[in-house]
């Protein structure tokens, strides 16, 4: 009997995923062992012809991640969903944007702008921006086009399963790959969630959690918070507490807020969740003070959230309720 | 046949079954008589939710909340078999009561009724009939998707504990003490001065009748402090509350009087002995004097005195203590401290009165700079026989009589700097001063200057006219200064009021010896943290809002407060006594009742999906929330919940989740009313 196949693709991402999936150690040995590789770009050279040419349904089980940026990653995206029996969101940028999804807070110009133009390092004397349509001896060539939306991939495709996390935790990947090695039965398919918890973050966090009330924010620069004492409370707008477990609480147990690169819990909005919440534990505006009082001071407390979008959205944006700003380009 | 008859209304629209939910829904569209269907067409949006999907059934008619409108849906829920009814109609405070009672008799369980609020925010809201009839359609589609992810819920029964806390000893919260111990229920009555009777004991005469305030309030103090139904709780002050209606639990602080109640027979020979004589800002309103141990006046109840350790000498130096020497009883207890009192209480009056506006404010009428410009409670405390000058009008010099009056109205009132409302009780308080002054200076000129007078009560236009026949000048006009900088002989060593007559059309100076300026009434200013104490809203200018303006004038929108008096708005003594009985009898209706059915909205915690981040657990207005530490997960105790939604909301992983306001039901709900939103277009290419 043939081995069953395996597949890995990188769409727009920083690779960390790749990074994190190697981290599993010698497990990966093992999976070199129970799967014939059929595509995986980042480890060996295979070319989309060759995906083409495999009957549909040939992957047994595909990594997909990235997000879906451009038209290629697109042609891919739906490439690999008509060959692969199962197709996994790997990592936030597949589940639900991450990174890449931020730019939805802009448009394409002025993303070209501020990386080509406006950028310190570079020499923008010339003018050069990507040509999406370029003609050279050998005739005319063409880049993928870039898209306005940055999307998740199953906006694009139906997907199986997600492991998010950016990157997913190597434990919670080689859980996830003994299972399948020992043909374990997987959750029923349906943009499943696998790979981590169903509670908040706040559940493995060991931090001590105290009733909240913040009277300012800080950045992560600005304090060293107190070790042993949940961040939250010291001003820290640690995204736990509207984060899906699975990391083990890694980044909070050394002091750093968590992000929320595991993204929001079951059919939440991971940043108007946490920013509600953010909401109700400030403490400014006591009921003694008139409204305008109230909202003067409230708002003084808020001052000192700096980046919100970039806060409560930095993974989810372009899976959230929102997707994305609607942008007048001011320069167009 | 009567036209109005359930088989007369229009356009029944049968949409076929085959509901996605499997739920049978009827919308009923109201017209209000016009005040929807003159700007909403109803007949569309009936026919239109009749094409919606799990639409049974809907019709238009006008006036749902008439008994046929609701046997026009009792009927359908009978023969059609709906399990879900939609009423697009007028605001729930309205008429959901009224609609799910009508359910709840055809036998559906009354939680699976959902009110669409066409009239408050669609009709009224806009003349743009084309817009309010799309926007009627969404709030239709909006109810009907929510109501058929509705559940049945069954409501709650609480006892009710038959006590009762006002707050607040004025005439309003003596009226309400009084009436609620005569129906035979307890009554704990606890106020921050040191006597019951608030300002009306300050009062001579009260319009338009000219009784004597004393001899209508007095009796009743006496009564309040003897009747076997009322704790008194004087010098004390309401610290928290807990709980909700039915059972509230109230700490009380009873700061110390320094005086032995049980001993004090309320001699007063420590006031009379007291050798510190300062001047009494509170009751007197700084016109008289007071000693450091003191009572407001003779008649207060109750009759202990107390001490005012921050002028006392014995407290300041340690020495004196000549109270202590002359009391017969023994009654000077210096070491007393604070004390605090739990009381278990079913419902809570407010009555906390007002404040009288700082007539400083308005610097122009020169109150506090011209020595003989008063404030309208200065000049009743002066008309008062048993006030400071023991009844006679005279300058700020206590001797000089006045012969020329000036009465300023509306100070601080109608007016945009301050406070636009007008304080409804000071035109005819001003008409009574008028009166008073004729009566105690015969020879004297009275002048009142008036933006209008209101006189709308009971004998107060009669009284208005009694004043005019004596001879008082009405001069219309708001008063543009009070001055002492006279232009020619005739006004030197007076006060020149310089005001457009405009009735006249004229600007005129009138030269008079006293001013009285009539203060309105503010809100106090505490009163914010009053109402946060006590769960309850304030309006912009601070006064506590009832929960409807017309029908609901005493009670709040959190159960078991009410409120009675001024605190709730300018009123004078007849309307204050009306809410004080008002609020007494919805209590003592409720204590009735015994028990009391409660809504069943309330939230609870999905302890597997808490993550123990404790961001619920201070938010709760009603300390519903508690936290188990030993399981590190939160919840919330049912009977405590009001169903409010501040931790539904709050809660960042969702585990939280309010009955009857579930996440699916308002989010379907906002789903449905964004039905001809265009989709977002989430994809656009670079232009090229």
């Amino acid at each position: 009997m043939a081995k069953p196949t395996f597949a890995m693709y990188w769409a727009a991402s920083c690779g960390g995923c790749e990074i994190s999936l190697l981290n599993v150690g010698e497990l990966i040995l093992d999976v070199d062992a129970a799967f014939d590789v059929v595509f995986w770009p980042c480890v060996a050279d295979f070319k989309y012809q060759d995906v083409e040419g495999y009957p549909d349904g040939f992957i047994d089980l595909c990594l997909f991640n990235g997000a879906i940026r451009n038209s290629e990653n697109e042609e891919l995206a739906h490439l690999l969903r008509r060959k692969s029996k199962t197709l996994v969101a790997f990592g936030s940028c597949a589940y639900e944007g991450c990174a890449p999804g931020l730019a939805n807070l802009t448009t394409n110009a002025a993303t070209m702008r501020t990386v080509y133009t406006d950028s310190l390092t570079t020499d923008e004397t010339r003018g050069n921006l990507p040509q999406p349509v370029s003609q050279v001896p050998e005739g005319e060539i063409s880049i993928p086009v870039l898209y306005e939306t940055v999307r998740s991939l199953d906006q694009v495709v139906p997907v199986d399963y997600i492991i998010p996390g950016c990157p997913p935790e190597a434990r919670q990947i080689a859980a996830v790959l003994r299972a399948v090695l020992n043909g374990m039965p997987l959750p029923a398919p349906g943009g499943t969630i696998i790979g981590a918890g169903n509670v908040a973050l706040c559940e493995e966090c060991p931090l001590a959690k105290n009733v909240k009330q913040i009277t300012r924010f800080y950045r992560p620069y600005e304090i060293v918070p107190d070790p042993g004492i949940c961040l939250l409370e010291q001003g820290l707008v640690c995204m736990g507490p509207a984060t899906r477990s699975g990391c083990g609480a890694l980044c909070p147990q050394v002091g750093m807020r968590c992000e929320g690169c595991y993204g929001p819990l079951d059919g939440q909005d991971q940043g108007a969740r946490m920013l509600a919440a953010v909401a109700s534990v400030v403490a400014a505006g006591g009921s003694h003070l008139d409204e305008h009082a109230q909202a003067r001071e409230i708002a003084a407390v808020m001052d000192t959230l700096v980046d919100p979008a970039g806060t409560f959205y930095r993974f989810s944006l372009a899976h959230s309720l929102l997707r994305r700003a609607r942008v007048a380009d001011s320069s167009a | 046949m009567n036209a109005e008859t359930p088989d007369r209304a229009r356009h029944a629209h049968h949409a076929t079954p085959g509901a996605e939910h499997g739920e049978r829904v009827g919308v009923y569209v109201c017209h209000c008589g016009h005040n929807i269907a003159n700007t909403v067409a109803v007949e569309e949006v009936a026919e239109w939710a009749g094409q919606q999907p799990n639409v049974i059934v809907a019709r238009d008619y006008k006036f749902m909340c008439s008994s046929l409108g609701q046997e026009l849906i009792e009927q359908d829920i009978q023969q059609l078999g709906l399990n879900r009814v939609v009423v697009a109609a007028c605001s729930p405070h309205m008429h959901e009561k009224t609609f799910r009672t009508a359910c709840q008799r055809a036998g559906l369980n009354p939680y699976l009724f959902e009110m669409a609020n066409i009239r408050e925010m669609g009709s009224w809201a806009t003349d743009d009939r084309e817009a309010a009839t799309q926007k009627a359609k969404a709030q239709v589609k909006g109810a009907v998707d929510r109501a058929v992810r509705q559940q049945p819920l069954e409501p709650l029964y609480v006892d009710i504990n038959p006590n009762t806390l006002v707050v607040g000893g004025g005439i309003a919260g003596l009226t309400a003490a009084l009436e609620l111990a005569n129906a035979g229920y307890h009554v704990y009555l606890v106020e921050r001065d040191s006597s019951i009777g608030g300002h009306m004991a300050k009062l001579d005469k009260t319009f338009p009748t000219l009784d004597c305030a004393a001899c209508i309030l007095t009796p009743k103090m006496v009564d309040v402090a003897n009747h076997p139904n009322i704790t008194l709780l004087t010098w004390s002050e309401v610290l928290s509350v807990h709980g909700y209606v039915g059972n509230f639990t109230v700490r009380v602080r009873k700061k110390a009087r320094f005086i032995n109640e049980e001993l004090c027979t309320g001699c007063g020979t420590c006031v009379e002995k007291c050798p510190v004589r300062i001047i009494d800002q509170n009751f007197e309103v700084g016109l008289g004097y007071r000693k450091a141990v003191y009572r407001n006046f003779p008649q207060a109840v109750p009759k202990y005195p107390v001490i005012d350790t921050e002028h006392c000498t014995f407290f300041q130096r340690g020495k004196c203590r000549a109270c202590e020497i002359v009391c017969p009883t023994d009654a000077i207890d210096f070491n007393q401290k604070d004390t605090f009192v739990d009381l278990e209480v079913g419902n809570i009056i407010l009555a906390t009165g007002y404040e009288q506006f700082d007539a400083r404010r308005v610097s122009q009428y020169g109150y506090g700079r011209l020595a003989n410009v008063f404030t309208s409670m200065e000049f009743e405390r002066m008309v008062n026989a048993a006030g400071p000058t023991a009844g006679r009008v005279v300058l700020r010099d206590g001797v000089t009589v006045p012969r020329r009056v000036g009465i300023i109205h509306c100070v601080g009132s109608r007016d945009k700097n301050h406070h636009e409302y007008c304080s409804r009780a000071c035109c005819m308080a001003a008409l009574k001063f008028a009166h008073l002054v004729h009566e105690r200076v015969p020879e004297a000129e009275v002048f009142n200057f008036y933006i209008d007078i209101r006189a709308s009560g009971k004998h107060y236009e009669e009284f208005y006219h009694r004043v005019l026949a004596e001879g008082t000048h009405f001069i219309r006009g708001r008063v543009a200064e009070v001055t002492d900088a006279a232009r020619g002989p005739g006004e030197e060593g007076q006060l020149i009021i310089q005001v457009e007559d405009t009735l006249i059309g004229k600007q005129r100076r009138i030269p008079v010896d006293m001013v009285i300026l009539m203060a309105g009434m503010e809100s106090r200013k505490d009163a914010r943290q009053v109402a946060a104490l006590f769960g309850l809203g304030c309006d912009y200018d601070g006064w506590f809002t009832e929960r409807h303006a017309k029908l609901d004038p005493v009670v709040t929108m959190t159960e078991g407060i009410l409120v009675a008096g001024a605190c709730q708005g300018p009123k004078a003594i007849p309307e204050s006594v009306a809410q004080g009985s008002a609020a007494a009898a919805r209590v003592a209706g409720m204590i009735g009742q015994r028990v009391m059915k409660m809504e069943p909205v309330r939230a609870s915690i999905d302890a597997s999906s808490c993550s123990g981040c404790r961001i619920c657990n201070n938010l709760c207005p009603y300390h519903a929330i508690t936290f188990h530490e030993d399981r590190k997960v939160s919840e919330v105790i049912t009977a405590l919940c009001q169903g409010c939604g501040a931790c539904v909301a709050a809660c960042p992983s969702a585990a939280i989740s309010g009955a009857h306001f579930t996440r699916d039901q308002v989010l379907a709900q906002i789903e449905g009313i964004l039905w001809d939103a265009r989709q977002p277009e989430v994809l656009w290419l670079e232009p090229q």
